[in-house]
């Protein structure tokens, strides 16, 4: 059998919005689920929730290189408790894994972890804040200036993060609806980091600038038994103007989509469904799947029609429960970066 | 009188039941005489030779040599009076392959403890067989090894030879050598002959003939 | 054409259905212990590939603690903080109901090969796994486990005596919190891990290939179950030749028949093949459930075996496996097609007006008796040529093999010149008759004859090896077990108390100290010893310095077994790391008999030093009162009467390991002598019938049927004997074979060959036996011939 499938299957709550797995769209069991009107409490709510189902801290960046050459980057950590306890020791049920990835024009370099949360090889403290998975870690006396490391068998970065920004609150102060019968999770992020640091690849070090977005997500129940995929979009604009955007696919052919329009200065607006459009304009052969790496991204309450184009369009992360995340480049009625992420196209 | 036959009577078991091939024969051999048997196949005249050279048993009737009833005699005693009384010689497989000539001549009158290296030696150029004394059976014509069989059934000096058709695998000519050469020997030995044969011709150089139809002398 | 063809090809079987079942039943042994013996081995090679799978051995390099016996948990928690993957592992025994079952904690989220020793091929609910504490274990192992308070699930994929649990329920049951075992290093790291030493300079890399590995030590025995399988089916490959070579002989005249009618003779050799491989099939069936039957007999001894030799746990149950079916299947197929290619060939060259033989079968033709001849001096001198340069375990059983074959091929020439001899010597005419004959039916039964020399020679060669090896070990545990008394105390806390109560009580107290360890890259028993003149006195050395115990003693020197010696090729004068700085040369080399892996002997001070948590439990006590002090022990210590075993005890158990081990040398032995027989059997009965011409002439001049059947007797018999007498020499060279060549590279130790004269006479007395009883209802039918039958022979009618 493969354990890593299995691991990821039990965990699935992260990535398996699209996958429709059965193990979520049913029962709470006993973990607390969302409800709208959240207060949020830092930086205690930068640690973890032990007694929500799943919970991630999810790190992208685009970056550049001294030759002016584009790069990005992922570093993602998930928890997936299977029971709202804490536990101590080995039997602890907060199980978590990682995700970090470096995508350059036509590379795209993975790399996985899986750890136990009692024994002290992972964990999420508050404050000073810390998020670790062996020797990868995402640290900082506060939110706002952190540290940021991951390594591979091909690769490894090293950066550092400096907030320009506040933090920005989705859908309702929070509370992200992510369907139509109601099932929701507690949606922040911190999309205003500069970045600085070194990547360092097979060909050796490369010193990059540019910026970063930083989701911080959990809930019980996030999918409906009827979404089969998603498609998430975070992009920064030339002008200052950020649009977080996704839309779950629902098995009846149609979707859900929501989006946040985040101002300069950090102010949301919460996008209604029909505000955020996006179209397929054009499939990428990956690995013998049919991805749409390229995409017309629509919100006519904001005058946005741009094009979405993939950086790499294999950056396909081959990881236990495999899925599609890399950079893009926009062009179009707003230029800029930003990343792309798509779930369900096994 | 040599060998006397009373009523001799002899069946074969088959899937139809008892088929009989000798239905109550009388015959006598006297010292000396030579005798053919003569008729169809199938009429018993083999099956008979056999029972007169205790090689066979039979159903009912009484055989006696030289006086003494030896129908009785259990397979100890007839191998006993095969090896030291009888000379036979058959039409095929007279011979024990894994033997020289030399020692299948010998092989009957050494088991009976009455091997002489001249009478032998006599035989052998009788028959024309002294160069072939150090061969192997199977490396003879159908001739020469009728020929050890006839020095083989001789060398014992034997009262009474028994011969089941003889020439019966050989060319015309060959035959007549080989029966010459063996009628001539045997009168030598002053034994008597039964020879069993389908032939008239060589019946009739026979001093006596019977002949047999349906198990009966006709 | 086709059916009217296979109609009378067939009709030869039906009317000699005697041969056909000595056809089919041929193949059939042939198949049997073949498959038997693979199935035995492949089911003992899943057992180590779910171990191996499970421990990662052999895949994975692994991480060691250099000195103590277990890993802190937080050097695992800082090897991954550091980037390094390594997967914990959490190995230890547990005591249930009296037998010891392993327990091997590991984390899925981690471990290299992830989960899959378990599940049988099947996902394993990884949440149920984790949330609840479950052990897999398979059937026999399970019921042991089931006062452990925990699930246990049975799962036919994990070894047996071994149970597969998370690391939780195994630092659990196990009792050691905070604890691991050992690390197993992925082969892939991450860019920029530190070196190892920086984090954990008290963990010890040890590369995969020198870990234990069970599959590798125990190849030599499965070598040598194939090679005694493959002497078997050899043995019945022999019937099948001779049974196929007569069937063809005897309807030479039916092919030309064939095709005087006009069947083309590509189509009689399609129809010959044809039915010979359905001959093949339906024999090679049988062969296969024999076999399954013979492994499943058999398993339980080899699982003893292997447990006893090499320490390694094999399940003993069968499990029914397509592969079986199918190699039986083609080894069946394929001896048939070996057995068949000459007779089918002659067929193919024969003239379509060549003249029947019948007796053909029965003589050998000099140009293949010269063939044979110059083959077997080949073969003889390859042997000899292999015990003189040749090296290794296969090149070993390359010589047995070309030592068998090569006498084999020998046997009729040899058995010709000794009937010669017998002729030259009678006197009575029966006698020369008798010898005259014998010699002719030689090459009608060389064969099984053939096969009766190699089942013998396996059987003196395997017996004189076993004795050998039984008497040295006999020697070497009254040399090894000195002390009087063995005593184990209660706890490790008890042991204090234990030696102070013993110091007044005995002349000497010698304390058993040990650790598993690796020494030169081998898994090795570290011993601690306390030097007495019990060890001066009592211990005789293969090869040694000769202060060697005066090194021991004073701590600059190591003493090790042969086995150790021979595979991490040390010698007296080598030097030995004992972890970190310490380097000790080798001064002297031990027999150690019956174990399967290196073992070491320092000054216990020295040990003490290397390992200083070892607290001894076991005791050797040297006292001339042994009585007195067992008593006080148990009266006045109030020690279990349990926990101390004299001498006498000791020895016994150890004795009875080692019967246990050779167990399945036996069974094939027995097995290999009755197929033997078996072919003797069939072979004179096949003669019997065709022996009536020979016979008839014979019987006609004055020998009684009586007397016939009792110089068939007699024939088999002297031809046994004879056989026998050419098999013991043969059995001796084996032996030599077995004892130095093949018992160095299999098990590490070299022995010294003794002879059993007795052994070897009763096992004469057995092959006469045996040749009398295979030879008895043939001669019996010989002397109930009736007359007429043979009467026919010379019948014109004929």
């Amino acid at each position: 059998m493969n354990v890593r499938a299995l691991v990821f299957l039990l965990c699935l709550p992260a990535m398996a919005w699209a996958q429709g797995f059965g193990g979520l769209g049913t029962q709470a069991d006993g973990f607390t689920t969302p409800r709208p009107n959240p207060v949020f409490d830092f930086p205690q709510d930068h640690g973890p929730h032990p007694d929500y189902r799943i919970e991630w801290w999810y790190l992208t960046a685009n970056m550049t290189g001294p030759d002016g050459a584009e790069y990005g980057l992922q570093w993602t950590l998930f928890r997936s408790a299977l029971a709202p306890e804490v536990g101590v020791g080995w039997t602890s049920p907060q199980i978590y894994f990682g995700h970090a990835a470096v995508s350059t024009k036509d590379a795209h370099y993975v790399s996985e972890r899986f750890a136990r949360g009692g024994i002290g090889q992972a964990g999420v403290t508050p404050a000073p804040f810390e998020a670790w998975i062996d020797d990868w870690h995402l640290k900082g006396d506060n939110f706002d200036t952190m540290q940021m490391h991951a390594t591979g068998p091909e690769f490894a970065y090293d950066v550092t993060l400096d907030a320009q920004g506040p933090l920005v609150f989705h859908g309702d102060g929070g509370f992200s609806v992510k369907s139509a019968k109601g099932q929701a999770s507690y949606y922040y992020s911190q999309p205003f980091y500069d970045l600085s640091g070194t990547l360092t690849l097979p060909d050796g070090p490369v010193p990059v600038t540019g910026t970063a977005w930083l989701d911080r997500e959990w809930s019980s129940q996030p999918l409906a038994d009827d979404q089969s995929g998603w498609d998430w979009f975070s992009l920064s604009f030339e002008d200052g103007n950020k649009l977080m955007g996704f839309r779950l696919r629902q098995t009846d052919g149609t979707f859900f989509a929501s989006g946040t329009w985040i101002a300069p200065d950090g102010t949301p607006t919460a996008l209604r469904p029909d505000d955020f459009i996006a179209s397929p304009m054009a499939l990428s052969d990956v690995g013998g799947r049919d991805v749409p790496t390229t995409w017309r991204v629509q919100v006519p309450r904001f005058n946005v029609d741009v094009t979405t184009t993939a950086l790499n369009p294999q950056a396909w992360m081959a990881v236990s429960l495999p899925y599609w995340e890399g950079p893009v480049t926009v062009q179009g009625s707003h230029t800029g970066r930003g990343y792309l992420e798509m779930t369900g196209y096994e | 009188m040599l060998l006397q036959a009373h009523q001799l009577k002899k069946s074969f078991q088959s899937v139809d039941g008892p088929v009989p091939v000798l239905r109550g024969i009388d015959l006598s051999v006297d010292a000396g005489e030579t005798l053919a048997l003569t008729g169809e196949s199938g009429s018993g005249k083999s099956t008979l030779l056999h029972i007169l050279g205790g090689l066979d048993v039979v159903d009912s009737g009484t055989i006696s040599l030289e006086g003494h009833d030896i129908t009785g005699l259990d397979d100890t005693g007839r191998a006993a009076l095969r090896r030291d009384t009888f000379g036979i010689i058959f039409q095929q497989f007279n011979l024990i392959p894994s033997l020289t000539v030399a020692a299948n001549i010998a092989f009957q009158a050494r088991l009976a403890g009455k091997a002489s290296t001249d009478g032998l030696a006599h035989l052998a150029d009788a028959l024309g067989l002294t160069e072939q004394l150090n061969k192997y059976p199977e490396q003879l014509s159908g001739g020469q090894q009728q020929r050890v069989a006839i020095a083989r059934a001789l060398a014992v000096r034997p009262k009474l030879v028994l011969a089941d058709e003889p020439t019966g695998n050989l060319d015309e000519d060959t035959a007549e050598q080989v029966l010459a050469q063996m009628l001539d020997l045997v009168a030598d030995t002053g034994a008597a002959l039964v020879m069993v044969t389908h032939s008239p011709t060589l019946a009739n150089r026979m001093g006596r003939r019977l002949h047999l139809r349906q198990g009966q002398l006709a | 054409m086709t059916a009217a063809g296979f109609h009378a090809l067939w009709s030869h079987w039906r009317r000699n259905p005697l041969q056909l079942f000595t056809l089919v039943a041929g193949l059939a042994l042939a198949t049997a212990l073949w498959s038997g013996v693979q199935a035995v081995n492949a089911e003992a090679r899943a057992s180590y590939g779910a171990a191996a799978a499970t421990l990662g051995e052999g895949q994975f390099d692994q991480l060691l603690p250099a000195q103590s016996d277990t890993i802190a948990q937080a050097d695992y928690i800082a090897l991954r903080r550091a980037g390094w993957q390594v997967g914990p592992v959490v190995d230890g025994r547990l005591d249930a109901d009296g037998t010891q079952i392993r327990i091997l904690g590991i984390d899925p989220l981690t471990a290299p090969n992830g989960f899959d020793a378990v599940g049988e091929g099947q996902p394993v609910d990884l949440v149920d796994f984790l949330s609840k504490p479950t052990v897999f274990a398979n059937a026999d192992t399970a019921d042991l486990l089931k006062g452990l308070g925990v699930r246990v699930i049975e799962d036919a994929g994990v070894a047996s005596g071994m149970a597969i649990t998370d690391v939780s329920v195994a630092q659990d049951v196990l009792s050691l919190p905070g604890q691991l075992s050992r690390l197993v290093i992925a082969n892939q790291q991450p860019l920029g891990v530190p070196p190892l030493a920086d984090v954990v300079p008290n963990l010890t890399r040890v590369a995969a290939q020198s870990g234990t590995d069970v599959a590798r030590l125990t190849d030599s025995f499965h070598l040598n179950l194939t090679a005694f399988g493959l002497l078997s089916f050899a043995v019945g490959i022999f019937i099948v030749h001779g049974t196929i070579g007569l069937a063809f002989e005897q309807r030479r005249s039916m092919v030309r028949t064939l095709r005087a009618l006009g069947m083309p003779l590509r189509r009689v050799m399609v129809l010959m093949g044809v039915e010979l491989i359905v001959l093949a099939l339906i024999g090679g069936g049988v062969g296969v459930v024999m076999g399954y039957l013979i492994a499943a007999a058999l398993l339980p001894d080899v699982a003893a075996t292997l447990k006893g030799l090499y320490g390694a746990d094999v399940s003993g149950t069968l499990q029914l496996r397509p592969s079986w079916w199918i190699s039986g299947l083609l080894i069946s197929v394929a001896g048939t097609g070996v057995a068949a290619i000459g007779s089918l060939m002659q067929v193919a060259r024969m003239p379509l007006l060549a003249s029947a033989r019948p007796q053909a079968w029965l003589t050998a033709s000099s140009a293949r008796r010269i063939l044979h001849v110059a083959i077997s001096g080949l073969l003889l001198a390859v042997a000899v040529a292999l015990g003189v340069w040749g090296k290794g375990l296969v090149l070993g059983f390359v010589m047995l093999g070309a030592l068998l074959i090569g006498a084999a091929l020998a046997l009729p020439l040899i058995l010709d010149v000794a009937l010669r001899l017998g002729q030259a010597r009678a006197r009575h005419v029966i006698w020369e008759w008798f010898w005259a004959d014998t010699r002719q039916q030689l090459p009608g039964l060389s064969l099984a004859l053939m096969a009766l020399l190699l089942a013998m020679a396996a059987n003196v060669g395997v017996s004189t090896m076993v004795s050998s090896f039984r008497l040295t070990f006999v020697g070497f545990l009254d040399q090894r077990l000195a002390s009087e008394l063995y005593v184990t105390a209660q706890t490790p806390a008890q042991s204090e108390a234990l030696q102070a109560f013993l110091k007044p009580q005995v002349r000497v107290i010698l304390p058993v100290l040990s650790v598993q360890t690796d020494l030169a890259g081998l898994p090795t028993d570290l011993y601690g010893a306390r030097i007495d003149s019990t060890h001066r006195d009592n211990w005789a050395f293969l090869e040694a310095r000769s202060d060697a115990w005066d090194s021991v003693d004073t701590g600059r020197g190591i003493i090790i077994n042969e086995q150790l010696a021979r595979r991490a090729g040390l010698w007296v004068g080598d030097d030995v790391s004992l972890g970190g700085s310490r380097i000790l040369p080798v001064v002297g080399i031990y027999g150690d008999y019956g174990n399967p892996i290196g073992q070491a002997i320092v000054q216990e001070d020295l040990f003490n030093a290397l390992h200083p948590n070892q607290i001894p439990t076991r005791f050797g006590l040297r006292t001339d009162t042994p009585d007195s002090v067992r008593k006080a022990l148990i009266d006045d210590f109030g020690l279990p009467e349990a926990n101390i075993i004299d001498q006498a005890g000791i020895k016994a158990f150890s004795l009875s390991i080692f019967e246990r081990t050779f167990t399945v040398t036996g069974a094939l032995n027995v097995l290999t002598l009755a197929v033997a027989g078996f072919a003797i059997f069939m072979s004179l009965l096949t003669l019997a019938s065709m022996r009536v011409p020979q016979l008839a002439p014979a019987w006609a001049l004055g020998l009684t049927r009586r007397k016939l059947g009792q110089l068939e007797l007699t024939r088999a018999a002297i031809l046994a004997v004879l056989t026998a007498t050419a098999a013991i020499p043969l059995g001796l060279a084996l032996a030599w074979v077995l004892l130095a060549v093949v018992n160095v590279e299999a098990f590490g130790w070299k022995l010294p060959m003794y002879v059993f004269p007795a052994a070897y006479a009763k096992l004469c007395g057995f092959a006469l036996l045996a040749a009398i009883v295979a030879a008895l209802w043939p001669a019996l039918r010989l002397a109930r011939t009736p007359p007429t039958d043979l009467l026919k022979v010379f019948a014109n009618e004929r």
